[in-house]
């Protein structure tokens, strides 16, 4: 129990803290990315050119089917050696996240598009609307309240996904913990424990209230 | 690329599929167990068991696999609970996958008509009786796209025992990299043995969720 | 058993958020008498028959069934298997051909033999004119077929009761006939039944009695030669006018 007191040592939380933001910084630059990216290749995926579908269908399951930890390596070191180009390992991890994250958020677009039924556009064309009158006041809010919480669930699979980077030599919030735990292993022979508990409850407080909100949305915005 | 090489040591990623595969099924048929228990919990609500099942779900799936597995093999250890490298990799995925399974059937279940049940009353079904002829078989044919999702998920998940020196997929092809510097053939061998593992498994689950849809399964729309 | 009424409801009240939907009903139900429950929407109609096998939970009064209390303790499995009910939505077992959403009760229910539930089970359907629909799914029906069938699963339990709740609402016009003239077979079986309808010329035909529900009251109480032509009060007279299209001119 003595041991706990190795979180608390010298710098050491405010360390774990800054490999927290780490985490936080690659995950919320993918996330970013991948939304941006996502509501064009999204938009894409509609079209019904079979190049076009094919070519997305692909790439989607790849993204489904590679385990990212596979990306990551392909990237970091298989890029590194048929190109001989030296990415560092914050790149590697924001491409990949993004590579992934861009296709699964472009298929929630998608798949939010062609949900709304084909009688809300006749429906408004009915009633004289313009075309970008109907996908700005009735498909696009419509299409929105699907696609929000779907995008947040997808934003805290991102965060958690992160924590493979230290794999490839990135120092974020678990390699900080395996530091601090090294250093300590004489002093705080059973610092492991706390230090793992404490990134798990680190990544838990990151990720529970995101998928809080994203539950609440999609109860109150589907009921 | 080093066609020898390939030959060489696909054996060992073979070997190494065998293992991944193993450990995966092991982990996605005790996650399927967990699963359906804490649903049940929560459906029926039992006292105490719901709210722990509430509070696992919520802890399992806000928290990364990686973090939970070096908590179990690098943790726990140090007061007195040791696992093997590959107890703590089935625990782990057990843990993280029990929670997504029990979503995965809940809300399978939430999908059934209420008034399925009503009727299945009506006929003077037990709740047990209901559950089991009524209620179940809609709600695991709506849960099937959610639980295939699920076991790709678990299998690339996988990936990550190699960080708990379990010599999976991932802990080859690193071996082979650090030790041979062959990283294209290591890379190309590890993805295609992934593909082989999960592509069967994701066009399988999309064929069976054809299937279900096909036969109207599990959609409590009844109209013409 | 004798005289005893099958069905006894005894100042029956159901409050929902407060409100009272169902206020101190009584009524009584002989073996064979058929009782129809009319009444505008929201008036309670529903609610009664669903408290009668137990889906909603009374908050006063009594219901009793052959003289036994219906309490929402264990008892209530053994009472459903004796009072048989269908709803608007057929709610048939979408999974499950039409044999087997007709063989589930009694086979696992009642613990009958199922080669013999099953011949039983074809037989009945021959009666109500799908003898060839015992293989069909019921998304391949129609909505007139698929009441039947709900009709003929509620009967297969041989129930000492059957409740109806709007039963040919959802029906297409030209398909409702089809699902009354089953009912009025069972009728004239002698089979007991209260049923909640808004088809006025069939209650006038299958009613032994009328019972008139209001605001959760029973407003009136009398044979439909009675209550369908000379009603005693004044809303049931503006009740029945809803349904006469020459009024409104």
């Amino acid at each position: 129990m003595q041991d706990l007191a190795v979180l608390f040592k010298g710098n050491n939380f405010q360390r774990l803290l800054g490999g927290l933001g780490v985490t936080l910084k690659l995950s919320l630059l993918s996330v970013a990315l991948s939304i941006a990216l996502g509501l064009a290749v999204g938009a894409l995926m509609t079209l019904k050119n079979p190049v076009v579908r094919a070519f997305f269908r692909l790439w989607l399951e790849t993204v489904r089917i590679v385990p990212q930890l596979v990306l990551l390596f392909l990237v970091y070191f298989g890029l590194a050696k048929a190109f001989n180009i030296q990415i560092t390992g914050e790149t590697a991890a924001v491409a990949v996240f993004t590579f992934w994250g861009a296709g699964e958020m472009g298929d929630l677009v998608r798949g939010a598009i062609t949900s709304i039924p084909a009688h809300q556009r006749e429906s408004s064309a009915a009633l004289g609307l313009t075309r970008g009158q109907c996908w700005r006041f009735v498909l696009l809010p419509q299409a929105a309240r699907r696609l929000v919480p779907q995008a947040i669930n997808l934003a805290t699979r991102m965060i958690k996904t992160t924590s493979l980077v230290m794999l490839i030599g990135v120092v974020e919030v678990l390699k900080v913990g395996s530091q601090i735990i090294d250093a300590a292993r004489y002093d705080a022979p059973q610092g492991a424990i706390w230090v793992y508990a404490a990134v798990f409850f680190m990544y838990f407080i990151a990720c529970w209230p995101i998928s809080l909100v994203a539950g609440r949305l999609e109860k109150r915005w589907t009921a | 690329m080093d066609f020898d090489f390939i030959q060489r040591f696909a054996p060992m990623y073979v070997k190494a599929a065998g293992l991944t595969l193993r450990i995966g099924a092991i982990g996605i048929l005790l996650s399927l167990a967990v699963g359906a228990l804490c649903c049940l919990a929560r459906w029926f609500r039992v006292p105490v068991l719901r709210q722990i099942a509430a509070v696992y779900i919520e802890l399992a799936r806000n928290t990364p696999l990686l973090v939970q597995l070096f908590f179990l093999y690098f943790g726990l250890p140090k007061v007195g609970v040791k696992l093997s490298a590959e107890a703590c990799a089935i625990t782990g995925l057990t843990f993280l996958g029990g929670a997504y399974m029990a979503e995965a059937l809940r809300s399978g279940l939430e999908a059934v008509d209420k008034a399925q049940g009503e009727a299945g009353m009506c006929i003077g079904l037990t709740t047990l009786q209901n559950l089991r002829f009524v209620i179940l078989p809609q709600a695991l044919a709506t849960a099937i796209p959610a639980i295939g999702a699920n076991v790709i998920f678990l299998i690339k998940e996988t990936s990550v025992f190699s960080a708990v020196a379990l010599a999976d997929l991932m802990y080859v092809a690193k071996d082979l990299i650090g030790m041979y510097y062959k990283t294209d053939e290591a890379l190309l061998m590890l993805t295609v043995a992934y593909l082989t593992l999960l592509l069967p498994i994701s066009i399988a689950f999309s064929l069976l969720e054809r299937r279900l849809r096909y036969a109207g399964f599990g959609s409590a729309v009844q109209g013409q | 058993m004798g005289n005893a009424p099958i069905l006894e409801v005894k100042n029956l009240s159901k409050h929902f958020d407060g409100t009272g939907v169902l206020k101190d009903v009584s009524f009584a139900m002989n073996e064979g008498e058929v009782i129809v429950v009319v009444g505008p929407s929201g008036c309670g109609k529903s609610t009664l028959l669903r408290c009668i096998n137990g889906l909603e939970h009374p908050d006063g009064g009594e219901i009793l069934l052959d003289g036994k209390r219906i309490d929402s303790g264990a008892n209530l499995v053994e009472v459903r298997r004796q009072i048989g009910m269908v709803f608007q939505s057929y709610d048939l077992f979408p999974h499950m051909d039409v044999l087997g959403n007709l063989t589930l009760g009694p086979v696992q229910a009642l613990k009958r033999p199922r080669l013999e539930v099953e011949a039983e089970a074809e037989k009945a359907l021959a009666r109500v004119g799908l003898a060839d629909r015992a293989r069909a799914l019921p998304r391949q029906l129609s909505g007139g077929q698929k009441q039947r069938v709900a009709l003929v699963r509620a009967m297969l339990m041989h129930p000492r009761l059957l409740l109806l709740d709007e039963i040919t609402a959802a029906l297409d016009p030209e398909m409702v006939r089809e699902v009354l003239n089953v009912v009025l077979d069972l009728a004239r079986d002698g089979m007991t039944m209260l049923i909640v309808t808004h088809e006025m010329r069939f209650a006038e035909a299958v009613a032994d009695r009328v019972m008139f529900l209001e605001g959760g009251v029973v407003l009136e109480s009398a044979k439909p030669s009675e209550f369908f032509h000379n009603p005693r009060s004044e809303r049931a007279r503006q009740f029945l006018n809803t349904f006469e299209f020459d009024a409104v001119k």
